[in-house]
């Protein structure tokens, strides 16, 4: 049974999205990539260094014909920064996707909203594919995506933090808000994570520190894949409601006297 | 001729776009390239003039979340 997930007319096989930074190589990049089974990786635009003759490039390890490219604009703090990013990454003509990221602050890494929505504007009337980072508050989602957003990216937590889904009701209040996909970026720590987005109803979830940080990548990998297709089972089996009080899983009838 | 690539002045034999990447050992379908904040495309690589001072940027991707 297929279940994919479609933005703009492009098909998502997965619904774990996984970044690529932070890990100890390329190559243990590409297996904890495979071990996740994701089909989408997001990566950063960065200078090439231009004294290191070895020059190993990622794209070496990630095949673009196996794996969609989702390019970020990490680290900029400014529209005209991202903006710039943002071409650049298109200009290298893997992908008219960007995980649009304009950062107010360098210890929260919180999103600008005002910057995100500006450039979310711009950079949809050039025809990119627009996902942007946001944070959980469900008025921003909707400014987002009347902007042109493709999707929207609400944090869990900050980047990197671990602290998991902190917002879950706001994260549902988004869902309820916005026709776009919803998938959470930022904040996973570890599976139940993933699994409680999931169970929200959340489209995805894009983790990258909780895999490359973890002792493990490798398994960590395969630990979120499979929370997330549990999560996404539970959410679509429907789950039962919370009750204050117990009911009896064993029928009362037939009870000896 | 002197420009400034990636943040560093440098002395460079090259002409064009195509012969900087070469003259820096760059393989050019992994590249993007912005010459004083305009991108080259890629098929102008042989024909971009590049002159005395251009600020050049060379990039591509990397590990990212």
């Amino acid at each position: 049974m297929e279940d994919l997930l479609i933005i703009k007319g492009i098909e998502f096989k997965s619904r774990l999205w996984v970044g690529t930074g932070k890990y100890k190589s390329f190559e243990e990049t590409a297996r904890a990539i495979e071990a996740s089974g994701t089909d989408v990786v997001t990566v950063a635009v960065r200078r090439v260094n231009i004294l290191d003759r070895n020059k190993e490039n990622l794209l070496d390890y990630i095949d673009p014909k196996k794996y969609k490219i989702l390019p970020n604009t990490a680290g900029c703090f400014t529209v005209e920064e991202a903006l710039r990013y943002a071409r650049l990454a298109r200009e290298a003509g893997i992908s008219d996707m960007v995980k649009l990221e304009v950062i107010g602050d360098e210890k929260t890494l919180f999103p600008d909203v005002c910057g995100l929505l500006k450039a979310t504007e711009i950079l949809a009337k050039e025809g990119f594919i627009v996902l942007p980072y946001t944070n959980d508050d469900p008025i921003t989602a909707k400014r987002l995506v009347d902007a042109g957003a493709a999707a929207v990216m609400p944090l869990g937590a900050p980047i990197g933090s671990g602290l998991g889904i902190r917002n879950p009701y706001n994260i549902k209040i988004i869902l309820e808000t916005v026709k776009v996909p919803v998938i959470v970026d930022a904040g996973v720590g570890t599976a139940s994570d993933v699994a409680i987005a999931m169970e929200l109803g959340c489209d995805a979830v894009l983790v990258n520190t909780a895999i490359a940080g973890a002792q493990d990548p490798i398994m960590m990998a395969q630990a979120l894949k499979h929370a997330c297709i549990a999560g996404r089972f539970a959410y679509k089996a429907g789950r039962i409601p919370k009750k204050l009080y117990a009911s009896a899983s064993s029928p009362l009838e037939g009870m000896l006297i | 001729m002197k420009v400034r690539v990636n943040g560093m002045d440098m002395e460079v034999k090259a002409n064009t776009l195509m012969e900087l990447l070469e003259e820096l050992d760059i393989n050019p379908k992994r590249v993007v390239v912005e010459v004083n904040l305009e991108i080259v495309k890629r098929d102008k690589f042989s024909s971009y003039v590049i002159k005395e001072g251009d600020s050049i940027e060379i990039v591509n991707f990397v590990g990212g979340g």
